[in-house]
């Protein structure tokens, strides 16, 4: 297994190179150096010369990926891609345009977006695979019918509907919740309680579909058959059996998605104001701030990466038949 | 289990339900003796005069010598004193000494440098700046000082900053007297390239010495060390500037942050290695003399600011106001308010409703809450909605020194231009396009028509008749009134476009209107742009596109037709005039003459009017502009905006002054009343939920009942 790490590691390299370069593309394909500096500069009283200065200072007025002026391998290490992408390897993300240092403010950002996204995770997976888990013993009945259809219902509203509706119910009219707001530590916890609940609620249509899928594929299998034969409750043969087989294809989908959970949530945190790293990522782009998008941009395909690998170590714990070589 | 078993238990389950049903009512008053209030978002207890208020943008900059947005000031404002400032109460606007014992004198210097009474002989005015004694800085640990008077924190290692990530992590803290060479020192760091300044470049243009100041700076020059040829400190209390005479406008950027005072040590504190890795820079964590210190500095999730120890003895004014609501405080010192805290809320919603629960004291109107907040009466005044007025929340409203405009590029070959027909189809699209419309349906009725580039509240507006754009309106029985769009298609025809159609090549018109925007609201407005064209038969192209492409075509005079605005930087008409001067010209000047007119009888009125003091002559000079302006119709459709504001009726001594930051040291908070009306307004509503708990007690069999019958079913 310890081969099978180290080739996905090297994998990775060429892989983060790619990011980087689409990234810095994509981005200057949409924003010229002078965009950027006219943006932290303001559009009123600004020269050109100012525009240059600033530039300068920041390694902006160097060529993008090639410099022609330049001799021998500073043709490449001299322009802004190098500059600006090579050190993200070590993970030195260096300063944002407009000054703070860009690790100190991931670090800051990263538990609030934490705080919400593990337990929305943990309570969605529980509460989803319980619902999937009625529906299948249920299942071709008018419960199971009128579930999925209400699943269907679910998963096709607007996450941000969720959030709206959360707050007007919990926060406006009952009164109960703070309806936005953050604070450290314990003092947490008032707030995490409405967008955790938003987002397990805003979940359970695509989750409980979706694993009522794997687990009524398992419920057909020989084995399922077996245990049936030999006596066993349903509700036993749901949880010992058909359940403990899906783990498989659940584990695929969760597992990959936990290294994220960093990231943060978009629209949550800038509805819930909480300081994560999703809000930082929409005022980074925004504020057309590359430094940032950049850094966000590199430590999601790093954490990507370790998320998939994560998932092929979870196979072999989740059904020892399964090698890695 | 048969059909009597199950009615046995539902029996028994409704029978103990029924003996459960006042246990809503007796959980109730038992959670709320707990905590009267569930939703509060604040975790710390309510205390004594603390203001609560929202921030939607994390500030980018709390240096002086570089924030320039209002929302960054609303900061900054608080924390640095400018040597000047705005009368809190009197308008016009009116400047009044700050941290200066009075308002500067001025004397003026002839080419050769000697003094001259005579104003046509002058180069040179030297406004000399005289501040108060007794003005100290908030404390900070950049002017902590050990028994020796040696600074503390001057000369740290990575050793003493290991258990430093904030401010407040710094044992000692220090102050120190301002002096005029404090001041002298920030005007020095404007010009200072590493700080890259955004007005850096118009002050180059004005102050003497100030761009060759920029010329001798090195990377790691000590600003202390090199003179700026126009700034002078005479002693400790006084220092001068000498700026180009043909710009009296420069007392208005006294009161601006940008020349507040800056201490020296405070630069070399934040430049120490490991401090900028810490995000531990001046940029972030100010150091000024102001009524408030920013105690706590976290633009992720709240901004707090509290009152400074040593603030000196600060008044409210005695005057300024017929209302004797506002003068309740007259005479009283500052501030009054002992703690603000800004919490960033980036959604309308939230915040919103957070206002309308009391947790924020104030708030704007969104487009989307305006229906809501605010109804019209019968005579178009705007009044607050029963709703709100029903919870004593307040209302004011303001038109801003601020103009939004539609411009035409004068140097386009067909919308520009000084020709008969180019005016002619210039002021009959000004004729068309129907801004009463726009306003109503686009405003929320929240501005009002710009007949001149000079908003109300400045001097030189003209309100009534006399302030009417002829060439658009005819004054009717007491009110403007839009000319007839036959009027429209006439002037058309004269320019050679009879019913939108090019006589010339008998090809329909086709005009490009560049514009930044999308989303539907932004679709709406382009439709009807679009529609307004229609009507003389002109087809708009939508040029929609993103700010930076935008700003390009602009710089480089490719747009022919955008959409642009502008806020005063000071109330002097020369600062709306100045969109129109010639040398100010976008191409080829950079300057912030977007339509790039250039009229020379304009000009040339401009360069007069703008060395005058407010007067008759004046206004006679700005009456003949604004004439030259409506005639030559390089903007159309333009609408000064309108303020409206919501505060709750335990924050007093709201006055709105858009020209004014500094604006928190004056107003006030009851708190008392604000707590009881925060516990009256957010009682929590356990009941729903208790309900919502005995449906699912009642369910509860039943589920178990359908469960063991599939669980005992046979065949699957």
């Amino acid at each position: 297994m310890i081969y099978y790490i180290v080739r996905r590691v090297l994998y990775a390299i060429p892989i983060l190179i790619g990011v980087n370069v689409l990234t810095f593309t994509l981005f200057f394909v949409v924003n010229s150096p002078d965009d950027v500096a006219r943006m932290n500069l303001g559009d009123r009283h600004v020269t050109s010369e100012q525009i240059e200065q600033w530039k300068q200072l920041r390694g902006y007025d160097k060529p993008l990926f090639f410099n022609l002026e330049a001799n021998a391998w500073q043709q490449l290490t001299d322009t802004i891609f190098y500059n600006e992408s090579i050190r993200l390897f070590w993970f030195d993300f260096g300063v944002s345009d407009n000054g703070r240092n860009i690790a100190y403010d991931i670090r800051q950002r990263m538990m609030p977006s934490l705080a919400i996204a593990i337990p929305t995770l943990t309570i969605g997976l529980l509460v989803n695979i319980s619902f999937a888990l009625i529906m299948v013993f249920f299942r071709a009945t008018a419960i199971d019918f009128v579930a999925v259809f209400l699943c269907i219902v679910m998963m096709s509203i607007s996450s941000l509907f969720y959030i709206i509706a959360g707050q007007f119910v919990f926060a406006k009219t009952l009164l109960l919740l703070p309806i936005s707001g953050y604070e450290e530590g314990w003092k947490a916890l008032q707030f995490l309680i409405l967008p955790i609940l938003v987002g397990v609620i805003s979940g359970i249509g695509a989750g409980s579909r979706w694993y009522r899928t794997i687990c009524l594929e398992e419920s057909g299998q020989d084995y399922v058959r077996m245990a049936r034969a030999k006596g066993l409750s349903e509700s036993a043969v749901l949880v010992r059996h058909i359940l403990r087989n899906a783990l498989i294809p659940i584990l695929t989908g969760v597992v990959v998605i936990l290294p994220l959970l960093f990231i943060g949530s978009l629209i949550t945190e800038s509805f819930f104001s909480i300081p994560g790293l999703g809000s930082y990522t929409v005022d980074a782009i925004v504020n057309q701030d590359f430094a940032i998008i950049r850094s966000i941009v590199f430590l999601g395909a790093v954490l990507y990466i370790i998320g998939l690998l994560l998932t092929d170590i979870s196979y072999t714990i989740a059904d020892p038949r399964i090698r890695l070589n | 289990m048969c059909s009597g078993q199950v009615q046995y238990i539902v029996h028994n389950v409704l029978k103990k339900i029924h003996s459960w049903r006042f246990l809503p009512l007796l959980l109730y008053p038992l959670l709320s003796a707990c905590e009267p209030v569930w939703n509060n978002p604040y975790t710390e207890p309510f205390q004594d005069s603390v203001l609560r208020s929202s921030f939607s943008e994390r500030p980018k900059y709390l240096d002086p010598a570089r924030s320039y947005s209002s929302a960054e000031a609303v900061f900054i404002g608080q924390i640095y004193e400018p040597p000047l400032q705005y009368h809190y109460l009197k308008r016009p606007y009116t400047l009044v000494p700050l941290t200066a014992r009075s308002m500067p004198t001025m004397h003026h210097l002839r080419a050769d440098g000697q003094r001259t009474e005579d104003l046509s002989q002058a180069v040179w005015t030297v406004y000399e700046i005289e501040i108060k004694d007794g003005i100290f800085y908030q404390p900070h640990p950049a002017l902590a000082r050990d028994e020796q008077g040696q600074l503390i924190y001057h000369q740290l290692d990575a050793a003493d900053l290991e258990s430093v990530h904030v401010l407040s992590d710094f044992a000692h803290s220090g102050s120190r007297a301002v002096t005029a060479a404090d001041y002298v020192y920030q005007i020095k760091r404007l010009a200072d390239p590493r700080l890259a300044s955004p007005i850096a470049g118009v002050m180059a243009e004005y102050i003497d010495g100030f761009a060759e100041f920029r010329q001798q700076l090195q990377a790691d020059t000590d600003l202390r060390t090199v003179n700026m040829r126009g700034v002078r400190v005479l002693d400790r209390y006084r220092y001068t500037i000498k700026v180009d005479s043909d710009y009296p406008q420069f007392i208005y950027w006294l009161a601006m942050n940008f020349f507040t005072a800056m201490p020296w040590e405070a630069e070399a504190f934040y430049s120490q290695p490991g401090m900028s890795e810490r995000n531990l820079v001046l940029n972030w964590y100010p150091i000024g003399t102001g009524p408030y210190l920013l105690s706590e500095n976290n633009p992720n999730r709240r901004m707090v600011m509290e009152r400074n120890p040593n603030y000196r003895e600060d008044y409210y004014p005695t005057d300024g106001s017929d209302n004797a609501d506002l003068l309740l405080s007259a005479g009283q010192r500052l501030p009054f308010i002992d703690r603000i805290v800004f919490s960033l809320e980036k959604e309308n919603i939230p915040s919103w409703n957070k206002f309308l629960q009391g947790y924020y004291d104030s708030s704007g109107i969104t487009s989307d809450n305006f229906d809501y907040a605010i109804q019209v009466d019968s005579a178009g005044r705007f009044l607050l909605s029963d709703t709100l007025a029903e919870k004593s929340i307040q209302f004011k409203t303001m038109i801003r020194p601020s103009i939004f405009y539609t411009g035409f590029n004068m140097l386009d070959p067909v919308v520009g231009g000084f020709s008969e027909p180019a005016i002619k189809l210039r002021r009959a699209l000004s004729i068309a396009i129907n801004m009463e419309e726009f306003i109503s349906i686009f405003l929320n009725g929240r501005g009002s028509v710009a007949h001149s580039p000079l908003p109300p509240g400045l001097f030189g507006h003209r309100f009534g008749e006399a302030g009417i754009n002829p060439y658009v309106y005819e004054w009717r029985d007491g009110h403007p009134v839009r000319r007839p769009l036959e009027h429209a298609h006439q002037l058309m025809k004269e320019a050679g476009y009879p019913r939108g159609i090019d006589a010339s090549t008998g090809q329909p018109l086709v005009l490009y209107l560049d514009t930044v925007g999308s989303g539907p609201d932004s679709k709406s407005l382009m439709n009807w742009m679009r529609k307004q064209f229609a009507r003389l038969g002109v087809q708009l192209v939508i040029r929609n596109t993103d700010y930076n492409r935008f700003q390009d075509k602009i710089a480089r005079g490719k747009a022919q037709i955008f959409r642009w605005g502008w806020n005063a930087d000071y109330p002097d008409p020369e600062n709306f005039f100045f969109l129109l001067y010639g040398p100010n010209a976008r191409v080829p000047h950079e300057g912030a003459n977007s339509s790039n007119y250039d009229n020379p009888q304009f000009n040339r009125l401009f360069v007069r009017m703008k060395g005058m003091a407010n007067g008759p002559l004046k206004q006679d000079l700005i009456d003949e502009m604004v004439d030259i302006f409506q005639r030559d119709a390089p903007w159309f459709g333009a609408v000064y905006p309108q303020s409206f504001y919501l505060h709750h009726h335990w924050y007093d001594n709201v006055v709105l002054n858009p020209m004014a930051h500094n604006v928190l040291k004056y107003r006030r908070i009851d708190s008392e009343q604000r707590q009881r009306s925060i516990a009256t307004m957010n009682r929590p509503r356990m009941q729903p939920i208790m309900w919502s708990f005995v449906l699912l007690l009642l369910l509860l069999p039943v589920g178990l009942f359908i469960y063991r019958r599939r669980e005992r079913a046979t065949a699957l």
